[in-house]
C-alpha cells in the first residue's frame, strides 16, 4: 500500500485558533480505494484537520498535495475542484428549500435552471444506492437521517471521488448505520476514497480499512485496521490504558420520585412527539433513556422541567412522606425550586444552558443569580464556584473570565453539567451528557452521576449509546416513535433485545 | 363620488419612488444584508442626479442648446454612480469588515440625507451660479415625457399611461427583480446566500460576490426611486428634507411584501394612495385631522406586521441571516 | 521548501480577547484618520487651510462659555436618549422607536402644560407632567414589546413606524393647539408665566438637565451592570433559549426592559419641553433617536463610555455646524462629518476583532 501514490498528502499542517492549538505539524496520507477511519478523543483536532481539507479553514502553516502535486484550498468550491467533498456533523442544508435546490446548489451548470432535470437525476443515485428521499421534500419537513442523505447524495451528485463523513452515525438508527456503511462500500469497490471520523471503536472495526489516531492535535500513529484491536486503538487515543468497565453501584433506598402518567406532548407543527408516556423515575437510581434520536427524549426532559407544552398527562414529584405534586402547568423557576434539575445538552451545546459570551462566573450565576433580597447581584460564590468547578472537573480553560464560547465543546458540558450538581437537585435530568466527550471525561461524568444517585438523587439519564445506557443504568426506558416500547432492568438487559425495542413500532426514525 | 381617476395617477407617482426602494432593499436582504441606508441611498442617488443634470444645464445654457440623449443619460449615470458608491461603502464595511449592518445602516442614512440636503442647500453657492434655486425644468421636462397618446385617451390614458419612462422602468425591473429571484440559478444561490451563508459557503458559492453584487445593484435600484422623485414627482425642483421618510416606508414594503417584488408593484400603489389619501377625503376647514389620515401607510404596515409574525409560516419569514456578518472560519 | 502556488493574498483569522489598551488605540487611530479625512474635505468644500478647520470647530464648541454651556446641554439630551435605548439594545431589541417614544414624551408634558397651566401650581403641574411625560413615552416602547414578546414580531420595523404615527400624532395637536391660529406653530408654552418650566439653578438654564443627566447615567450604569435585572437582561439578549431554561420569563423582561425604555425616551420628550425648548415641534427630537443608537453602539452599550462617545458626536456637529455658518454653507454639512467618522470608527472595530496575514509574512506577521 506504501508504494502508491497517495490521493492527498498532508504535510506539517498547523492551525491554531487563538491561543488554541487545534493541529500541529501533522503528517498525513490518504489513498485512493480506501476507507479511512480518523480516531482521537474530543478536541484531538481530526474534524479541523479535514476542515482544512475541505476549504473550510485555511491552515497556518504545511502543504497539501493532491495526486502528488501541490495545492492551495481556499474554499469548499476549490475543495470540490479536487473531488474533496465533506459531509458535515452539522448539515450544511438550507432548511426552507428543497432537497433538490440543495443538491444543486452552488453548480455552474450551463443553461437554464433545470429543477425537473435534477430531480430525475437524483432520484436515479437514491434508487442506485437505495436511499430514501423525496427530492421535492422541504429540508425543514425532514428527520435527521434524511437530511444526512441529502448531503450524502449531494457530494455523489458532485461526482466527488473523496468522501469526507464527520461523525455521520451520531444520528443514525443501527440499521440506518448498516445502509450508510453499505454504501461506503459500494464506493470503495467504485475506487472512491472514504474517509471517516469517529469516536466509536466498533464502527472503525466495522468500516475501516485503515485507521489514524490523533491526540491532542497531533498525529500519534497509523493502523491497519484487520491487524488491531479496541485495546491498542484506545491505548493510542488516550495515552495511556482505561477501564473500559463503568461503574455501577447498586440504588441507595429507591423510592418513587417523579411519576409520569399518560403524558402526550404535540410539536408546534401537530405532530405527536411523546404519546401516553408513563413511567417512575425512583431517588437513588439513575433512570436510563434509550431511544433513537428524535424518539421524544428532548420533549420528555422539556416537559419535565416544564419548558413543554402538554397535551395531556401528568407529571407528578413524589415527597418523600409520598405526597404527590403536579408539574404540569408549573413555571421552569417553580419546578428549579422544587429540587429539579435539567442538565440538558443539546445539539448546539451553547443554545441552552449556557451563555457563550459570558465567562464561567457569570454562567455559574445563571441558577443562582436570584438567591438573597438584594437587587443586585452576588458575583462572590458564583466565582468561587467557578475555581471548584474548573478545578474538580479539570475544565481547560485559560482563565475564569474567559467566555464559555472559546472553551472545546468537551469542556463547555463540563462546565455546565458541573453547574447543575453543585446546585444540589433531588431530580437531575441529563441529555447527552457525554456527546463528544473524550473518554477520560465521560467517565468523569459516570462517576458523578453515580456520586448523585448515591446520595439520593433521581437521574434521569437520557443516553445515545446503547453500551454505556446498559452498563450505567439501573432501569431503561425505551422510547420509539414518542411510545414507551419497554422498560427494563440495567442489569443483566441483551443489548439486541433493547436496540429491537429501539425500532420496534418501526419507522421511528421517520417521526424526528 | 370618489375621484379614482384623479386618485390613481398619483397614488401611482407616489408609489414609484418606493417601489424602487422596496426592490432594490428586498434584493439586498436576500442575500442578507439588512441595509437600513437605504433611505440615505435614495437622497444620494437624487442628489448626484440632480448635481449632473445641474452642470449639465449649465454647461449649456438654453434647453434648445440639451441633446435629449445627454439630458437623461447624465442624470441616470450620475445617480447609478452615486448609489454604487454607497453600496460599496455599505458592502465594505458590513461584508469585508463584517461591522454591524443596523449601525453601518443608520450611519449611512445619516450620512446620506446630510450629503443631499448639503449639496441641495450649497450646489448654488458651490458652483458660484447666479440662479435663486435649484430648478431643472429642462431635465425634468425630458424625465417627465409620456406616452403621446396619454392625453387623447381618456381615463385610461391618465391611470395606464400617464407617467415618464422611470415609472415604467420601475415596474419592469421589479418584474425581472422577482423573476431571477424565484427562478434562476443566480436567484437560487442569492437565496441561499441569504438563509445559510454557511451552506452557500460549503457549496462553493461566492458569498461575498453574492452580498457585493445583491447590495450594489439593490442600492442602484433604490437610488433610482430618488432620482425619479426629484425629476419626475417633484419636477426638478430640489427641496431640503423634501423626500422626507418614503426611504423608511420603503423598508416597510419590504416586509408588507414578504420579500416578493412582484407584489411590490401593486402593494407600492396601495402604499401611495395611503399616502396622499388624506388629499382626497373631504375633511372641510379641520386641516388637523389631515395630519392623523398621513399616518395610515405606517398603521398599515404595522399591522401587517402584526399578522405575519402571528400566522408565522417559514416561506414568509425574513431571510435567516438577515443582518449577521458571515465569517467563515468563525466556530 | 520550494515555491507556493498560489496562497491567498490576504488571509485574516479571529483575534483573541485584545488588550484594552490595544482596543482604545486602535479606536483612537481611526477618529485621528477621521478627522484628517474631515479635515481635508471641509478644507476642499471651504478653501481654508485644514488646521484652520479645526481651530474653527474648536472654537464653534468652546469658543464661548455660552457654546459650552449649549455643548452641555446637547450632549446631556443625546446622552439621555442613548442611556434610553441601551437597556433595550443589551437585550438586542433594537428598539430604532426613540425619535417616536420621545415625540410622545414630549407631546404628554406639552398637554399638561397647555391645559393644565393655569390651573395648577408649580409643585404640582412639574410632577404630573413629568409622570405624563414617562407614562407616555413608556406605552410607546410597549406596543411593539407586547407584539414582539407575544408573536416576535420584527421590533426594528415595528418601533421605526411608531416614529412616523408619533410624529403625525404631534402634528395633529400641534395644529389643535397652535398659536394664533392659522400659524401652524405652538410658540413657547407658558411664556408669560412660565408655568410647568424646570427651575433655573445656580443661575443656568441648562445646568438641571445636565444634573438629571448626569445622575441618570451613574443610575443606569449600576442598573444595568450590578442588578439582577440587568443580568437577567443580558442573559436574554446572549440566549432566549438559555434565559428560558434557567426560568426567565423573557416576554416579561422584555416588556419590562421596554418600559423602562421608552420611559426614560419620554422623560427625554420632557427635558426637551420643559427643560430647554419649551414649546412642541414634530422635529423636537430631531433625528437624535437615531444618532443615539450610534452613540450607545460606539460605547458598547457601556452607559459611562456614552459620555465620551455623544461628547464626540456633539462636538462633531457643533464644530461642523460653525464652519457651516461661517462659511455660508448648508447645516448639513454636520452630518457629512459625521457619518464620515462614524464610517472610519466602524471600519476600525474590524481590526480590534480579527487579525490580518499577508502573504509572505509567515503566521505571526499581521496588520494592527
Amino acid at each position: 500500500m506504501a508504494e502508491r501514490v497517495p490521493a492527498v498528502s498532508l504535510r506539517g499542517i498547523t492551525k491554531t485558533f487563538g491561543s488554541t492549538v487545534a493541529n500541529k505539524n501533522v503528517d498525513l496520507d490518504i489513498y485512493r480505494g480506501e476507507i479511512l477511519a480518523l480516531l482521537g478523543e474530543n478536541g484531538s483536532g481530526k474534524t479541523t484537520l479535514l476542515n482544512m481539507l475541505s476549504g473550510i479553514y485555511y491552515p497556518d502553516a504545511g502543504q497539501i498535495f493532491i495526486d502528488g502535486q501541490e495545492v492551495t484550498i481556499r474554499s469548499p468550491k476549490e475543495a470540490f475542484d479536487y473531488g474533496i467533498g465533506m459531509i458535515h456533523q452539522h448539515f450544511k442544508l438550507v432548511d426552507v428549500m428543497t432537497a433538490t435546490e440543495n443538491i444543486i446548489l452552488g453548480l455552474k451548470d450551463k443553461g437554464k435552471l433545470d429543477l425537473k432535470g435534477a430531480s430525475a437525476k437524483i432520484r436515479e443515485i437514491c434508487e442506485k444506492y437505495g436511499f430514501q428521499i423525496d427530492p421535492d421534500q422541504k429540508i425543514y419537513e425532514m428527520s435527521v437521517s434524511q437530511k444526512q442523505t441529502v448531503e450524502i447524495v449531494k457530494v455523489l451528485y458532485r461526482g466527488a471521488d473523496i468522501l469526507i463523513l464527520d461523525e455521520p452515525t451520531a444520528v443514525l438508527t443501527p440499521q440506518e448505520t448498516d445502509k450508510l456503511f453499505a454504501v461506503l462500500r459500494n464506493m470503495r469497490e467504485a475506487g472512491k476514497t472514504v474517509v471517516i471520523i469517529t469516536h466509536k471503536l466498533h464502527e472503525v472495526q466495522d468500516i475501516s480499512d485503515r485507521v489514524v489516531v490523533f491526540r491532542k492535535g497531533e498525529y500519534i500513529g497509523q493502523m491497519i485496521t484487520k491487524e488491531t484491536n479496541p485495546q491498542k486503538m484506545t491505548d493510542m487515543m488516550v495515552g495511556h490504558a482505561v477501564t473500559l468497565n463503568i461503574e455501577r453501584p447498586d440504588p441507595v433506598d429507591p423510592k418513587p420520585r417523579i411519576q409520569i402518567e399518560g403524558l402526550t406532548v404535540r410539536s408546534e407543527e401537530g405532530i405527536v412527539k411523546l404519546d401516553d408516556v408513563s413511567f417512575t423515575a425512583n431517588s437513588g437510581e439513575i433512570l436510563g433513556i434509550a431511544g433513537i434520536s428524535g424518539s421524544g427524549q428532548k420533549e420528555l426532559l422539556e416537559a419535565v422541567a416544564g419548558l413543554q407544552k402538554v397535551e395531556a398527562g401528568h407529571v407528578y414529584y413524589v415527597e418523600d412522606d409520598g405526597t404527590k405534586e403536579e408539574l404540569i402547568g408549573k413555571d421552569p423557576l417553580e419546578i428549579q425550586k422544587m429540587g429539579v434539575a435539567l442538565s440538558f445538552v443539546p445539539e448546539d451545546r451553547l443554545g441552552m444552558g449556557l451563555v457563550g459570551n459570558m465567562d464561567l462566573s457569570d454562567n455559574m450565576m445563571l441558577r443562582s443569580f436570584r438567591e438573597g433580597h438584594s437587587v443586585f447581584t452576588d458575583r462572590k460564590h458564583p466565582h468561587d464556584l467557578a475555581e471548584h468547578v474548573r478545578e474538580e472537573l479539570e475544565v481547560n480553560t485559560p482563565g475564569l473570565s474567559t467566555p464559555v464560547r472559546r472553551l472545546s465543546g468537551g469542556n463547555v458540558q463540563k462546565v455546565l453539567v458541573g453547574r447543575e450538581i453543585a446546585s444540589a437537585p433531588k431530580v437531575l435530568l441529563t441529555a447527552y451528557a457525554v456527546r463528544g466527550l473524550d473518554i477520560n471525561s465521560s467517565y468523569m461524568i459516570y462517576s458523578l452521576l453515580n456520586k448523585q444517585k448515591q446520595s439520593g438523587v433521581a437521574v434521569i439519564y437520557v443516553g445515545e449509546d446503547l453500551d454505556v445506557l446498559l452498563e450505567l443504568a439501573d432501569r431503561i426506558v425505551v422510547l420509539c416513535g414518542g411510545k414507551v416500547s419497554g422498560i427494563v432492568e440495567g442489569r443483566g438487559a441483551d443489548k439486541n433485545e433493547v436496540g429491537l425495542m429501539m425500532t420496534k413500532l418501526g419507522g421511528g426514525s421517520d417521526l424526528a | 363620488m370618489f375621484d379614482f381617476v384623479a386618485f390613481i395617477p398619483r397614488a401611482v407617482a407616489q408609489s414609484i419612488p418606493l417601489l424602487y426602494g422596496s426592490t432594490g432593499e428586498t434584493i439586498t436582504q436576500k442575500s442578507g444584508n439588512l441595509n437600513l441606508g437605504i433611505p440615505g441611498v435614495m437622497y444620494v442617488g437624487a442628489i448626484c442626479g440632480v448635481i449632473g443634470s445641474f452642470l449639465y444645464e449649465r454647461a449649456c445654457g438654453t434647453p434648445e442648446a440639451m441633446n435629449p440623449v445627454l439630458t437623461i443619460a447624465i442624470p441616470l449615470f450620475f445617480c447609478l454612480l452615486g448609489s454604487l458608491l454607497m453600496g460599496l461603502l455599505y458592502c465594505f464595511l458590513t461584508v469585508t469588515l463584517r461591522a454591524n449592518q443596523n449601525v453601518t445602516g443608520l450611519a449611512m442614512t445619516t450620512f446620506g440625507v446630510g450629503f443631499g440636503n448639503f449639496f441641495g442647500g450649497s450646489l448654488i453657492k458651490l458652483t458660484g451660479a447666479d440662479v435663486p434655486s435649484i430648478a431643472l425644468s429642462a431635465t425634468s421636462n425630458a424625465f417627465r415625457r409620456t406616452f403621446p397618446f396619454a392625453a387623447t385617451t381618456g381615463w385610461v390614458g391618465k391611470i395606464f399611461f400617464s407617467y415618464g419612462f422611470l415609472a415604467y422602468a420601475a415596474i419592469i425591473i421589479a418584474l425581472i427583480a422577482a423573476h431571477i429571484i424565484r427562478k434562476t440559478r443566480t436567484g437560487l444561490h442569492l437565496r441561499a446566500v441569504g438563509e445559510s451563508p454557511a451552506t452557500a459557503d460549503a457549496a462553493g458559492i461566492n458569498i461575498t460576490a453574492y452580498k457585493y453584487a445583491a447590495t450594489c445593484i439593490g442600492c442602484m435600484i433604490a437610488g433610482l426611486g430618488g432620482l425619479y422623485y426629484v425629476m419626475d414627482y417633484a419636477c426638478g425642483v430640489w427641496s431640503n428634507d423634501a423626500f422626507g421618510d418614503r426611504g423608511w416606508l420603503a423598508i416597510a414594503l419590504v416586509i408588507f411584501t414578504i420579500w416578493r417584488p412582484d407584489v411590490g408593484i401593486l402593494a407600492s400603489i396601495l402604499f401611495g394612495g395611503l399616502y396622499i389619501l388624506y388629499l382626497f377625503i373631504p375633511t372641510g376647514m379641520n386641516l388637523a385631522v389631515k395630519e392623523l389620515y398621513k399616518m395610515l401607510p405606517y398603521i398599515v404596515t404595522i399591522v401587517v406586521l402584526i399578522i405575519t409574525s402571528m400566522r408565522n409560516k417559514r416561506e414568509n419569514q425574513p431571510p435567516a441571516s438577515l443582518g449577521l456578518s458571515y465569517f467563515r472560519e468563525e466556530r | 521548501m520550494h515555491k507556493k502556488p498560489k496562497e491567498p493574498l490576504i488571509h485574516m483569522t479571529k483575534r483573541d480577547l485584545v488588550p484594552v489598551k490595544n482596543a482604545i488605540a486602535i479606536r483612537a487611530a481611526a477618529i485621528l484618520l477621521a478627522l484628517v479625512v474631515c479635515g481635508v474635505i471641509t478644507a476642499l468644500a471651504t478653501g481654508l487651510n485644514p488646521i484652520e478647520v479645526y481651530i474653527t470647530m474648536f472654537s464653534g464648541a468652546f469658543g464661548t462659555s455660552r457654546r459650552i454651556w449649549i455643548m452641555g446641554k446637547e450632549i446631556a439630551i443625546l446622552l439621555c436618549i442613548s442611556l434610553a435605548l441601551t437597556p433595550a439594545f443589551r437585550m438586542r431589541f433594537w428598539n430604532l422607536g426613540g425619535e417616536g417614544q420621545i415625540l410622545i414624551g414630549a407631546l404628554g408634558t406639552a398637554s399638561c402644560l397647555i391645559l393644565l397651566g393655569d390651573r395648577l401650581p408649580n409643585a404640582v403641574l412639574i410632577p404630573v407632567s413629568l409622570l405624563a411625560a414617562v407614562l407616555c413615552g413608556a406605552v410607546w416602547a410597549l406596543i411593539p414589546a407586547v407584539c414582539k414578546a407575544r408573536w416576535n414580531t420584527n421590533e426594528t420595523l415595528f418601533t421605526l413606524m411608531m416614529n412616523y404615527v408619533a410624529t403625525q400624532l404631534v402634528a395633529y395637536f400641534v395644529i389643535v393647539w397652535e398659536v394664533p391660529k392659522g400659524s401652524g406653530k405652538i410658540g413657547i408654552i407658558n411664556q408669560n408665566t412660565e408655568a410647568g418650566w424646570l427651575p433655573v439653578v445656580f443661575g443656568n438654564r441648562y445646568l438641571l438637565n445636565i444634573l438629571i443627566v448626569a445622575v441618570l447615567t451613574i443610575c443606569m450604569h449600576i442598573y444595568l451592570m450590578y442588578s439582577k435585572h440587568g443580568y437577567e437582561i443580558t442573559v436574554v439578549g446572549e440566549s432566549e433559549a438559555t434565559a428560558r431554561y434557567i426560568g426567565i420569563k423573557v416576554s416579561r423582561i422584555i416588556i419590562r426592559t421596554l418600559i423602562l425604555s421608552g420611559a426614560v425616551c419620554g422623560l427625554t420628550g420632557y427635558l426637551l419641553v420643559a427643560g430647554s425648548d419649551h414649546t412642541l415641534t414634530t422635529t423636537l427630537a430631531g433625528g437624535q433617536g437615531f444618532t443615539a443608537v450610534l452613540v450607545a453602539w460606539l460605547a458598547k452599550f457601556n452607559p459611562l463610555k456614552m459620555v465620551f462617545s455623544s461628547f464626540l458626536l456633539i462636538f462633531l456637529s457643533r464644530g461642523a455646524g460653525e464652519i457651516s455658518t461661517i462659511f455660508g454653507l448648508n447645516k448639513s454639512f454636520g452630518d457629512i462629518l459625521t457619518g464620515i467618522i462614524l464610517f472610519f470608527i466602524i471600519g476600525s472595530e474590524f481590526f480590534i476583532n480579527y487579525k490580518l496575514h499577508f502573504r509572505g509574512h509567515e503566521s505571526k506577521g499581521g496588520k494592527r
